[in-house]
């Protein structure tokens, strides 16, 4: 009994050192700028001062970048979600010749890291005078294989005699996808819409490339560098910028903690 | 990804003749939106990467033809290349291990507990959480009369300025990453770890093994397929590394913590010259290429797939 105890409280000493840094930087956040670098340091500054925030977001337009973060990922989201849904149902349930083939195609793709395809997206979408566009922080990488691996997995786990019933019942094959797969398939749609959304909320090497007009476009974490960048000393509302880019994907992670977590460990997400 | 992951094909050999070419006509219409894309965001850039590595392609101006000189440029003198390459080596064969031992054991030291699913979310946290925050946060525990600074003199040392200094930079950075990416791994071996079979387990009991044997011996063998898909991701994931160094340190001191793709993203986007960038990457893609394969290859040897 009492190894038990120990051992838990154990594991609770590293979990809590683990998230300390996150911890640290919250309370942090509160504190009044000449306390951030105090020997001895301390978990509370002398005042908790909820100005940092109000401050973050008057001198910079913080609100405008989670704004565009959230537009820039949810326009990806609903892209990946339907082109892999739609490309999984013909590699899960329809039978063609050539199917096999194409599926280990589409999988070597998943092979070809973002770095080696960054160059020639931006000759691409310089050609089609994209630069500085939503459409360039939304499209280019909405068309990974892996999504719809992911899906087609787990439409080849759903009973064909679903498919055939429908059939009989007289669905063409888009009433069986929209009546029949879809609602079946919510579960693995969340995980993929989720982690999709995490994915291009967290990007930064790509809206540093793409974007010039960094208040128009610019997602947090392109927000949180120039403000880093600009405005150094001021390491108070720093860490309170970093909070608030840090709360929004928290917050979904614990929301969703079930689907997610099950979703994950089932497929094991490769994102970018 | 594990071999098993890929479930087999559904259906034999195509009976119903007229059957099958409506299929196939609809399986064209599905199929449609993604290949399109896939083509145009993925198989042509890639492509084009190649192209665009043999020539002196400036990012206005006029393009000509450079055969090998991108690449051999890269190893003449003053080039940043040489060093952001074996700094990005080094990174990757000091994060995996690192990695791969600390997640396993935070797997197997979580499964004991009652709490399993809050340490998972909880360890799981910093992986969602966007890095240039995260590069910020370490930026600060490391600054000089900082927090880590205060926790060393309490022991005793006098720490160093750990991201200025030219040795110990890049170890700096390797920490704030392996902290940032730990709870992926931990979540896919706990997860493995939760569908090992109770039968097996129970004939270890029986016949007498103890924690320890049953962890190494029996444990740790039926979920190599996870451990082999956590190395391939970890190790692609560790050739790309960009974020943290890029806020943190800039790839200073001097070159310390430069990495090839800091390494690329200068050539092409600092200093405009897009074929010269691409050189690197393709050295990237093809090194990601050959350890992916070797990897691959070296699964007969490691991973029990029952």
């Amino acid at each position: 009994m009492l190894a038990v105890g120990v051992r838990e409280s154990l594991l609770l000493v590293v979990a809590v050192l683990y998230i300390a840094p996150i911890a640290y930087t919250v309370t942090s956040s509160l504190k009044p700028n000449g306390e951030i670098f105090t020997q001895p340091p301390s978990l509370v500054g002398s005042e908790v001062r909820w100005a940092n925030y109000a401050d973050v977001f008057a001198y910079a337009p913080f609100l405008r970048y989670i704004l565009n973060g959230f537009l820039i990922s949810l326009g990806a989201t609903i892209v990946v979600l339907a082109t892999s849904a739609l490309a999984a149902y013909a590699f899960g349930i329809l039978r063609w010749r050539g199917r096999d083939a194409t599926l280990l195609g589409y999988l070597a793709t998943m092979m070809i890291p973002q770095e080696v395809l960054v160059i020639p997206m931006f000759l691409l979408l310089q050609r089609f005078g994209w630069i500085n566009t939503w459409q360039a922080l939304i499209l280019p990488w909405a068309f990974g294989a892996f999504g719809t691996f992911l899906l087609r997995q787990f439409f080849m786990s759903l009973p064909y005699q679903l498919v055939e019933a429908s059939r009989r019942d007289g669905c063409s094959n888009w009433g069986t996808f929209t009546r029949v797969i879809l609602p079946l398939a919510r579960p693995s749609l969340a995980v993929l819409g989720v982690w999709t959304f995490i994915t291009h909320w967290n990007s930064f090497l790509w809206p540093l490339i793409a974007v010039n007009d960094i208040e128009g476009l610019g997602n947090v974490s392109l927000g949180l560098q120039t403000f880093f960048g600009e405005h150094g000393a001021a390491w108070n509302l720093v860490l309170a910028a970093s909070v608030i880019s840090i709360a929004p994907t928290m917050l979904i992670v614990i929301l969703l903690q079930r689907h997610l977590v099950k979703g994950i460990a089932t497929v094991g997400l490769a994102g970018r | 990804m594990p071999r098993s992951a890929v479930k087999t094909a559904r259906g034999g050999p195509v009976i119903n003749r007229p059957r099958a070419r409506s299929e196939a006509r609809s399986a064209l219409g599905f199929l449609t939106p993604s290949a399109t894309g896939l083509t145009l965001f993925v198989v042509f850039p890639t492509l084009l990467a190649i192209v665009t590595s043999f020539f002196i392609w400036p990012t206005f101006g006029e393009i000509s033809p450079a055969g090998f000189a991108n690449y051999t440029d890269l190893f003449r003198a003053g080039n940043t290349f040489p060093a952001a390459l074996v700094n990005t080596i080094v990174f990757t064969a000091v994060t995996i291990p690192a990695n791969l031992v600390l997640s396993l054991g935070m797997a197997f030291w979580i499964a004991t507990s009652r709490f399993k699913q809050f340490y998972r979310v909880l360890f799981f946290l910093p992986v969602v959480t966007p890095s240039v925050a995260t590069s910020i946060i370490w930026k600060m525990l490391y600054q000089p009369g900082g927090l880590l600074d205060y926790v060393a003199s309490m022991v005793g040392l006098k720490m160093p300025n750990l991201l200025a200094n030219q040795s110990t930079a890049l170890l700096a950075v390797t920490v704030v990453i392996l902290w940032n990416g730990l709870g992926y791994n931990t979540l896919i071996f706990s997860a493995a770890i939760d569908q090992l079979p109770d039968e097996v387990l129970d004939a270890a009991k029986i016949d007498g093994a103890g924690f320890w044997s049953t962890l190494l011996r029996v444990k740790l063998p039926l979920i190599t397929p996870a451990v082999f898909f956590a190395t391939t991701v970890t190790m692609i994931q560790a050739f790309q590394i960009f974020n943290q160094p890029y806020v943190m340190t800039a790839g200073g001191p001097g070159t310390a913590t430069m990495t090839v793709v800091m390494d690329i993203y200068h050539k092409a986007f600092q200093f405009g010259e897009l074929g010269a960038a691409s050189a690197p990457a393709m050295i990237l893609f093809g090194l990601i290429l050959i350890v992916t394969l070797v990897q691959w290859l070296s699964q007969k040897f490691w991973v029990n797939y029952e």
